[in-house]
């Protein structure tokens, strides 16, 4: 069976003044149809450069110099700006943080759903609009047809992302990119919307990539967990592996640091340092530094580890019996 | 028994915004364009004593920010009053609003935003005690430098400026400022709420090493549930406005009472516990301009009952030094007949 994404050696370079950084690093994974796959990672790890490396959306200086994006067997990178195009909304969609960078202001909800259903398949406007009405009532918005006719200021935040969500939906997408989308919601309403999500992906078959700084989220929602630091993915397995058995120092350290499992007011096991910056990173393992495992043959490039489908960039990974 | 620190007594704050000559000139034809009130805290009453460290949690729009600032001072309460170590606050204008400001110190949640970035990080920590006097003019730069090395950064720094810290760094700097106070209340609005978890983790370790080598007392002001937990003695949930529930932690935790308190908590998800069930509360957070009548969770309860929406109910004992405000605890959600 073909994979609904498969990515493999996905490498993204900003070029600067101040020199080149590679916000990705080699970048492989793949998601089967109606999987969801988290990607964790704290500030500057480069998750939201994946999600973007994959829908063609870096700008300059930004630029994608290796690897491929292939959706249904499809590569994503040898595609004309045109085809490319054809692409994004009809078999790619993306839902962003904010939903108003989806959302235009100015227009009701309605008339820009139906515009985004007319880009990729010529039918009449109430046509549209009824596949409008209908995307609506997939997410879960109460009274989808009078929300047609609102305009999206009148709308809840929670609102306003299930809409983002329902038009990313309006395809059936292959994949659904989604970046930080419940990070700015409360979470009353997030858990509402991550019902919605898992729920998607187990009826429609679409697979889903969900980009997050938060491991509670993506431990509960995620089928499959990728965990990024400094542009590359230093582990990946399935969301239980990788949560009750973690092999690398870095997700260990993760997990340890949320204070949920400790005892109230006894001090949490911190990882020392910052998180690094792109353009200073040691050779080798870039975690070196911060790593309590660290010893002199990090300073050479970690291999790849792979044990039951749990692989890891790492020299010294934990071993489990 | 000693005298609590703060009490913060029946405090209603609500912002009106009068509408614009445009509004009034619509409104005498239309019948609108009256002022816009948010209720954004109803009737708020809890005591914080000496060296607790109490958590304020809620979701936006429940009062938590602004029941922050009016206890620092930043906001004067519409109704109630705060009273910090017996002396009314907060109402007071002039010179002993300044004086207040010395007392109590808020730490901000976004620490690219508190630090002014033309400023040595060495002379925003100084600023505070320099300008009241605190610290006599020769002792300042020690001062600073001790502080400074307190919060786990070298002295050094003093004379760097905030550009080259991160955010982790800067947020350190942020609760050295606020110590250099000598302050006997630390309020922190979502302190560790823009960091990454790792470097959270090293912040929340610095705030209990200070508060026990200090012995702080602290508002702690979260939406994450988890971390309150951590580093708070009791807990104050909030909704709309309105204290629902306050409890010693480990009591609120394992058992908490309120309606809203237990959809909250089931619908966090949490690392590891495999849970996947998140859909604990239906509907939205109603707006503050228009709360609900009576218990302004009612439309969202599972439990509601008539009386529920109509008789706001009040905080009231649940025994093990837990208060809660809901009709389950006081009689039940049925209304009662008036004629008995």
């Amino acid at each position: 069976m073909t994979a609904a994404l498969d990515v493999k050696g996905l490498t993204t370079r900003f070029d600067t003044r101040g020199g080149s950084v590679t916000a990705v690093n080699n970048v492989s994974f793949s998601v089967d149809k109606g999987r969801i796959l988290g990607i964790v990672g704290e500030s500057g790890s480069g998750k939201s450069v994946t999600g973007f490396s994959i829908l063609g959306l870096i700008d300059e200086p930004g630029k994608v110099v290796g690897g491929s994006v292939l959706i249904e067997g499809t590569d994503l990178r040898a595609l004309s700006p045109d085809d490319m195009r054809g692409m994004r909304g009809r078999k790619v969609s993306m839902v962003f943080q904010d939903p108003m960078m989806t959302l235009n202001p100015v227009l009701r909800v309605g008339d820009q759903m139906a515009m985004a259903v007319r880009v990729h398949r010529p039918m009449s406007k109430p046509k549209a609009l009824e596949e409008a009405r209908r995307a609506l009532e997939i997410v879960g918005i109460p009274s989808p047809a009078e929300r047609l006719k609102a305009y999206p200021h009148q709308l809840s935040g929670g609102m306003r992302q299930r809409v983002a969500i329902a038009i990313a939906l309006l395809h059936s997408p292959a994949v659904i990119i989604a970046d930080e989308p419940t990070t700015a919601l409360d979470v009353s309403i997030q858990g509402q919307i991550l019902a919605e999500v898992r729920r998607l992906a187990d009826q429609t078959g679409t697979a889903i990539v969900w980009i997050t700084h938060d491991l509670a989220v993506v431990s509960s929602l995620a089928d499959d967990i990728c965990v990024m630091y400094a542009g590359r993915i230093v582990e990946r397995g399935t969301a239980e592996q990788v949560i009750s058995a973690p092999r690398h120092p870095y997700t260990q350290g993760l997990l340890d640091s949320v204070p949920a499992q400790h005892e109230p007011g006894k001090p949490l096991p911190q990882i020392p340092g910052s998180t690094p910056q792109l353009s200073r990173l040691p050779s080798g393992c870039p975690f070196r530094p911060r790593c309590p495992r660290a010893t002199e043959l990090c300073a050479t490039e970690p291999p790849v580890d792979d044990r039951d489908g749990q692989i890891v960039l790492c020299h010294h990974p934990l071993e489990r019996p | 028994m000693t005298q609590p620190l703060l009490k913060i007594e029946n405090v209603s704050k609500r912002f009106t915004r009068m509408p614009g000559l445009a509004e009034r000139l619509v409104g005498r034809l239309t019948g609108g364009g009256k002022p816009v009130v948010v209720h954004a805290l109803s009737d708020v009453s809890f005591d914080v004593a000496r060296g607790e460290v109490v958590g304020i949690v809620g979701e936006s729009g429940c009062g938590k920010s602004t029941l922050g600032r009016v206890v620092s001072g930043i906001y004067a309460p519409s109704d109630g009053r705060v009273v910090l170590d017996g002396k009314p606050v907060a109402h007071e204008r002039g010179g002993n609003v300044e004086k207040l400001t010395t007392r109590v110190q808020m730490i901000h949640q976004d620490p690219f935003a508190s630090l002014n970035p033309r400023m040595k990080v060495g002379e925003t920590v100084a600023e505070g005690p320099r300008h009241h006097g605190i610290i006599p003019r020769g002792e300042v730069q020690a001062r600073v430098r001790a502080l400074i090395e307190k919060v786990g950064l070298e002295g050094a720094y003093a004379d760097r400026l905030p550009h080259q810290f991160s955010g982790g760094q800067r947020q350190r700097i942020a609760i050295a400022r606020a110590l250099a106070m000598d302050p006997e209340l630390l309020v922190l609005d979502e302190a560790v709420a823009s960091l990454d978890v790792s470097i959270q983790a090293q912040v929340l370790n610095l705030f209990m090493e200070l508060r026990r080598d200090l012995g702080l007392t602290a508002l702690f002001i979260s939406h994450d549930l988890s971390v309150v937990r951590h580093v708070c003695d009791r807990v104050a949930i909030m909704y709309l406005g309105r204290l629902v529930e306050l409890a010693p932690a480990d009591v609120l935790y394992s058992d908490p009472k309120h309606p809203y308190t237990r959809a909250l908590f089931a619908s966090v998800p949490t690392v590891g516990s495999g849970k996947r069930e998140f859909e604990a509360i239906k509907g939205e957070i109603p707006s503050p301009i228009n709360p609900p009548p009576g218990c302004a969770f009612h439309p969202r309860c599972p439990l509601a009952g008539p009386r529920c929406r109509v008789e706001v109910p009040k905080l009231a004992g649940a025994g093990a030094s837990r208060t809660v405000a809901c009709h389950l605890n006081d009689g039940g959600v049925e209304l009662k007949d008036k004629a008995a």
